[in-house]
């Protein structure tokens, strides 16, 4: 019978499929891990933004590697509340984004709701503070479109939520 | 009661729904390329929503249906969303506009959604929350840009909010389907929300120099399924290759 560890190990190997740096676990969509009694592998995942195209391949993905590893009985489920936030994304994760060249959202989603403005947000490229954001829409629902006047390069930001 | 809900339901999917095929009808065709992005980005969000509510509309209605069946199955008649969500793109400003209008009242009716008794509404409007308030900055921004901007881009915009101005009145009607659940703690009462409406466009308005146009004769008839004769043509649109197709994935 696989064991929580088991699969917790398999999930490392489900990479978001639009930033393919990251898995679910780091990306935090991933709310809880259990086994039944019966055996039964049951993994509760929450969607990042609501229209996000990559949750459906997330979950086939997530049954893929599980039926990999040899599980027969399993069930994906979805979740919406509590709602996700960027705050679930790990140390790790976020370190993996900059690495990737998206600046990562630095700031808590409460900290910049309260003050009502834009965040400071660090060139993933040069490391310069001095940038601008040039549309909150970026190329996929997650990411803002960024500019830094310092090395002049444009980036992506993952969009604090 | 679940009548009432699942009514309840699908008005708030198919606003959202309806409005998100207007905007993908933006995909390719943008002013400028942020803007074309900005438009596919918004039509995703509240394609999203609507999933989420046409899925619970399954649910409570208990015969079945999928999210797909709801949205692809129904005809006109079926539909109750408001008016001003099927109307025509029209020039930049009347698209900008329509989501204007419409943001400044989704913000504050997902907020007050977010203490609905009913726990799966409550966690739908949990996730949209976030988004629309991105969606109201957005469409604000560009309603300042347009207001306080050219002679003609002010002329532009102050068009599309005459000609919009009389769709909104819908957004804010309480039927008796509404009281039912108002009384139930389920959907929130809509006039303080037309009240944090009201402020939103005073505030954005008077800094975009645009004015306000006088309430006077209000559309309605879209929460009954009544619409205007744009909605067919998106439905043959949007429906198309399920009808043709029963059934087709891919």
């Amino acid at each position: 019978m696989i064991t929580k560890e088991r699969i917790l190990e398999v999930l490392h190997f489900v990479k978001d499929p639009e930033i393919p740096v990251i898995d679910v676990l780091e990306l935090g969509v991933v709310r809880s891990v259990e086994v039944s009694p019966e055996g039964k592998a049951i993994v509760t995942i929450t969607p990042t933004y609501t229209g996000c195209p990559a949750m459906d391949v997330m979950k086939a993905d997530i049954t893929k590697e599980l039926v990999k590893a040899g599980v027969t009985d399993l069930e994906v489920r979805m979740t919406l509340s509590p709602a996700w936030t960027t705050d679930w994304i790990t140390a790790p994760g976020k370190a993996k984004l900059k690495q990737y060249g998206i600046a990562p959202p630095e700031h808590t989603a409460d900290i910049r709701a309260l003050k009502g403005g834009l965040p400071v947000v660090e060139c993933p490229q040069c490391g310069a503070k001095d940038t601008v954001m040039l549309s909150p829409f970026g190329s996929t629902a997650c990411k803002a479109l960024w500019k830094c006047n310092s090395c002049q390069e444009p980036f992506d930001q993952f969009k604090c939520l | 009661m679940q009548d009432a809900l699942l009514t309840y339901c699908l008005r708030q999917a198919d606003d959202l729904l309806i409005l998100s095929h207007r905007l993908s009808e933006w995909c390719g065709h943008g002013p400028v390329l942020e803007e074309d992005i900005a438009l596919t980005n918004r039509a995703l969000d509240h394609l999203g929503e609507a999933r989420n509510l046409l899925a619970y509309a399954g649910t409570v209605e208990g015969k079945g249906r999928s999210e797909d069946d709801i949205a692809f199955l129904r005809n006109e008649r079926q539909f109750l969303n408001t008016k001003l969500v099927e109307q025509t793109n029209g020039d930049y400003a009347h698209t900008i506009v329509r989501s204007f209008l419409f943001d400044a009242y989704h913000l504050p009716l997902a907020q007050a959604l977010l203490s609905s008794s009913d726990a799966q509404l409550s966690a739908i409007a949990g996730k949209a929350v976030k988004e629309a308030q991105y969606h109201l900055r957005h469409s604000s921004d560009w309603i300042i840009r347009f207001g306080d901007g050219t002679a003609e881009s002010h002329q532009r915009a102050q068009e599309a909010l005459d000609d919009l101005w009389t769709f909104t009145g819908e957004l804010f009607v309480m039927d008796a389907v509404h009281q039912e659940l108002v009384k139930a703690g389920i959907a929130p009462d809509l006039a303080p929300i037309k009240a944090a409406f009201d402020a939103t466009v005073d505030k954005v308005l008077s800094e975009a120099t645009l004015k306000r146009p006088a309430d006077g004769f209000m559309a309605s008839g879209g929460r009954e399924g009544k619409h205007s004769e744009h909605l067919g043509f998106i439905l043959a649109d949007m429906q198309y290759l399920q009808r043709a197709y029963p059934g087709a994935t891919w």
